[in-house]
């Protein structure tokens, strides 16, 4: 479903140019979740947004459904992929109703059957019909990324591209994010591409992850190979062992990698 | 727990709103010795305020009542504004949970935090800032030197939260309350910082107050842990028996988190009990009224 080959995406020029992310390749199946896994700056956000469009200067080459895309995204690859971002409370308008933020993608792709859509989507997503007409200051942050999710999938996309979409929430609100996307998965068969620095998150919801380290992927493994503790890389052998918890010795033999 | 350093009974914090009067923190009493006490809640449960109450930083038109509150047996409720600040900052200090609201935009970090061990310490200023430069480099700061000159804007969050963190043990406070202190911070470097705040407390035997929605962290790192909801402590344990806690509340908070080493299908959602604003409270896995 998604095909990535030696993306390289730099910021700046000259000598003051960071290269965020340095010649990475993997592929995503249909049907699949796939990790993306790493410590801030580590570049797998970026990889997130070069994928969704957001972040034009890549070089590389990209495939989503067989298609090659080009640095600007026609609006087919829009209905196509859809992302959902980390911040509920940034994501949304403060001034549009949950029915504008809703109804805004499909007048843009001209779909009708605008009400029934709506209701659709946010029954989906677990939200009654009563929360069509509130602002984002009257929802909880559960109910935030709730909406965020019903405005992802209102326009019916293959893919949903996660970035971190549950770090801010409560432990208990983060549960039922997960399983509402698990059941959103099964049921639409989508494709999800999921990133985030939370290894249990990784564990429980994908099948294959990536761990990035400076822009590079250090190692690609299968979520069997990542619960047996089965890494090869010493930098994700760190991560997953920082991880399980505090330990004072574990502390002192943290290293840099580079 | 040895001797005890900070000892609360009965705290409320109300908010007296136009819809009436919000109770924040509903009667809650608990100590702090030379010790890693964990303060676990979720959003709204009154963990922060919890913080806030103990340095007096909650504003009108809050509230804060308790039988008593006393500081290595100062009373708290009992001083006036400046003695107050003889003791925040200096002998109890906090980490605010948002760094980018805490810090001072239009100050570097470098003289911000030379400015808080000045504002205790009568030291030159060249002193001051081989000090801040220390500090820096022990909260693992790359290059502190080009830190100190950066202004907040320039830092990212993780540098923040270890910038707050200098800031506020360069007065080498008895007391720290941390309030989500690495929640920004990526595994590796929160593993970091938390061994700083751990040698602090047991070489130097400072008390820490450490707030934190992480389950699992604060069963490593602390040494007892108490889960606050609606704004009451419901349960009270050793930090290594919190995976036998007795609370539903706790043991719903506990279920509903992904693990790594298995498989667990669908997460379990807790199902508030209403019961449990008023309900049981269990302390060292015992049920008190």
């Amino acid at each position: 479903m998604i095909e990535v080959e030696n993306l390289t995406v730099t910021f700046g020029v000259g000598a003051s140019a960071i290269r965020a992310v340095r010649g990475i390749s993997f592929r995503v199946d249909e049907g699949e979740t796939f990790g993306l896994v790493g410590e801030s700056g580590s570049g797998k956000s970026t990889v997130l947004r070069a994928l969704s469009g957001l972040n034009p200067d890549w070089t590389g080459v990209l495939r989503v459904d067989g298609q090659v895309l080009g640095q600007r995204r026609s609006k087919a690859f829009h209905k196509l992929v859809q992302m959902v971002f980390q911040d509920p409370y940034g994501s949304l308008h403060p001034r549009h109703t949950v029915d504008r933020v809703l109804s805004e993608p499909l007048a843009i792709h001209g779909m009708g059957d605008v009400d029934r859509r709506i209701e659709t989507a946010l029954a989906e997503v677990g939200l009654g019909p009563s929360f069509r007409f509130r602002y984002p200051h009257q929802l909880s942050g559960g109910q935030r990324q709730r909406v965020a999710i019903a405005r992802a999938l209102v326009l019916e996309p293959k893919v949903l591209l996660l970035d971190e979409p549950t770090s801010s929430l409560d432990v208990s609100v983060q549960a039922e994010i997960l399983n509402l996307l698990q059941r959103l998965k099964r049921e639409r068969g989508l494709t999800f591409m999921l990133v985030t620095h939370n290894l249990a998150v990784v564990a429980h919801m994908c099948d294959r992850l990536a761990v990035m380290n400076a822009g590079r992927v250090v190692e690609e493994m299968s979520v069997d190979e990542l619960r047996r503790g089965a890494a090869t890389h010493a930098y994700t052998l760190q991560l997953l062992n920082a991880s399980l918890g505090y330990d004072r010795s574990k502390a002192r033999d943290l290293v840099t990698f580079e | 727990m040895t001797q005890s350093l900070l000892s609360v009974e009965g705290l409320h914090v109300r908010f007296h709103t136009t819809k009436g009067v919000v109770e924040a923190v509903r009667g809650i009493s608990f100590e702090v010795g030379r010790e890693k006490l964990g303060i676990v809640g979720e959003s709204g449960s009154g963990k922060t305020m919890t913080g806030r109450s103990v340095l007096r930083l909650v504003r009108p038109p809050g509230e804060v009542v308790a039988r008593r509150m006393t500081f290595d047996g100062v009373d708290l409720m009992g001083l006036s504004e400046v003695d107050m600040r003889e003791i925040r900052g200096r002998r109890i200090a906090m980490v605010m949970q948002d760094p980018k609201f805490s810090l001072n935009p239009v100050m570097t970090v470098g003289s911000q935090i030379a400015e808080a061990y000045l504002v205790h310490h009568k030291v030159a200023a060249a002193q001051a800032r081989a000090r801040t430069l220390d500090m820096l480099a022990a909260v693992k700061i790359r290059d502190p030197e080009r830190v100190y000159g950066l202004y907040p804007h320039e830092c990212s969050g993780g540098m923040g939260q270890r910038i707050m963190i200098a800031m506020m043990l360069i007065p080498d406070p008895d007391l720290l309350i941390a309030d989500e202190p690495t929640s920004a911070l990526d595994v590796t470097v929160q593993m970091q910082v938390l061994a700083i705040l751990d040698d602090l407390v047991t070489q130097r035997g400072m008390g820490l107050m450490f707030i934190s929605h992480d389950l699992n962290l604060v069963a490593s790192f602390c040494d007892r842990v108490v889960i606050m909801y609606a704004g009451r402590i419901v349960e009270t344990c050793r930090a290594s028996e919190l995976q036998d806690a007795k609370h539903p509340y706790t043991r719903g908070l506990l279920a509903s988190l992904p693990r790594i080493d298995r498989p667990v299908g669908d997460l379990s959602v807790l199902s508030r009990d209403p019961a449990w604003r008023e309900g049981p409270v269990f302390v060292d896995g015992e049920m008190r009224s």
